[in-house]
C-alpha cells in the first residue's frame, strides 16, 4: 500500500511517501492510524491530534471507518489551507 | 475547466477566453485570491503552496460539477496555482458565466467558499523566524457550510 504525507504532517513524520505491508488486523483507517502511531517518533507527534488529520484514499475524503485494501492510495494530510 | 499550475495568469485574458464565442452569456463573475501581507513583526516574506497532484484536480472538477448542478452556467474556470509566491501575488482565480448575475454572482461565491475547504492545498509562510505552516480557519468551515 503507498502512503503519502502531506504538509506539516510531512514534516513531522520526515518523509512524503513509503510502500508498507499492512500487518493482517488492520483494516481500516483508524486501525491504520493507530498502527503508524505506533511507530512512534515523528508518527506518533505527527497523529497525536485526530481532530486535525485528515485521510483520503484514492483521492476520496474517508472517514476512520473506511476499510483498506492492498493497492489503495492513502493520504493523511492536516485540514486544508488554499484558495 | 480546471487547471492547477505554477504560473501566474492574466485575469483579462481568462475572461475573454471564458465568453469567446457564447452569445448567451450576459455576465462574468470572478474572484481572484491574492498573497496578503500581514505586516508586523512576523512579516511574511512569502507563502509555498503545496498540493496533492491527482486529488486537487479531481475535487476541483468535483466542486465545479456540483456549480453546473446548482446553477444554470454556460461557463466556469478555476485556476490555482501552487509554488513558491509573494505579497500582491495571484493565487486562485475562479469564473463563472451565464445568462443572468444572479447564478453567476452565486455560484462564484459557492466555489470559492468550497475550494477552501475541500481543495487539497496548504500554505506555509516564510518569516524572520523560519516556516510556519498556516492554520485552517473556522469561518472558513462556516462559509462552506452554507452551501450544504
Amino acid at each position: 500500500m503507498k502512503l503519502l504525507y502531506f504538509a506539516w504532517l510531512r514534516a513531522r513524520i520526515g518523509r512524503a511517501e513509503e510502500e508498507v505491508r499492512l500487518p493482517p488486523e488492520v483494516r481500516d483507517v483508524a486501525g491504520l492510524l493507530d498502527w503508524l502511531r505506533g511507530r512512534g517518533g515523528g508518527y506518533a507527534e505527527a497523529l497525536c491530534n485526530p481532530k486535525i488529520v485528515r485521510v483520503a484514499v484514492n483521492h476520496d475524503y474517508v472517514g476512520l471507518d473506511h476499510p483498506l485494501r492492498d493497492g489503495d492510495e492513502v493520504a493523511v494530510f492536516p485540514p486544508v489551507t488554499g484558495g | 475547466m480546471i487547471r492547477v499550475q505554477r504560473e501566474d495568469f492574466d485575469v483579462g485574458a481568462e475572461l475573454d477566453r471564458l465568453a469567446a464565442g457564447n452569445r448567451r452569456i450576459g455576465g462574468i463573475a470572478s474572484f481572484v485570491g491574492l498573497v496578503r501581507d500581514m505586516g508586523g513583526p512576523d512579516r511574511v516574506s512569502a507563502l509555498a503552496l503545496e498540493h496533492y497532484p491527482g486529488m486537487t484536480e479531481k475535487k476541483l472538477a468535483e466542486i465545479e460539477e456540483e456549480a453546473h448542478r446548482r446553477w444554470p452556467l454556460d461557463a466556469s474556470l478555476i485556476i490555482h496555482r501552487y509554488g513558491r509566491l509573494e505579497p500582491g501575488d495571484r493565487i486562485v482565480l475562479v469564473a463563472t458565466a451565464s445568462p443572468h448575475r444572479e447564478a453567476a454572482l452565486a455560484a462564484c461565491h459557492f466555489l470559492i467558499d468550497w475550494l477552501k475547504t475541500e481543495a487539497p492545498f496548504w500554505k506555509s509562510e516564510e518569516t524572520p523566524h523560519g516556516e510556519r505552516w498556516v492554520e485552517a480557519r473556522d469561518t472558513d468551515d462556516e462559509a462552506a457550510r452554507r452551501w450544504r
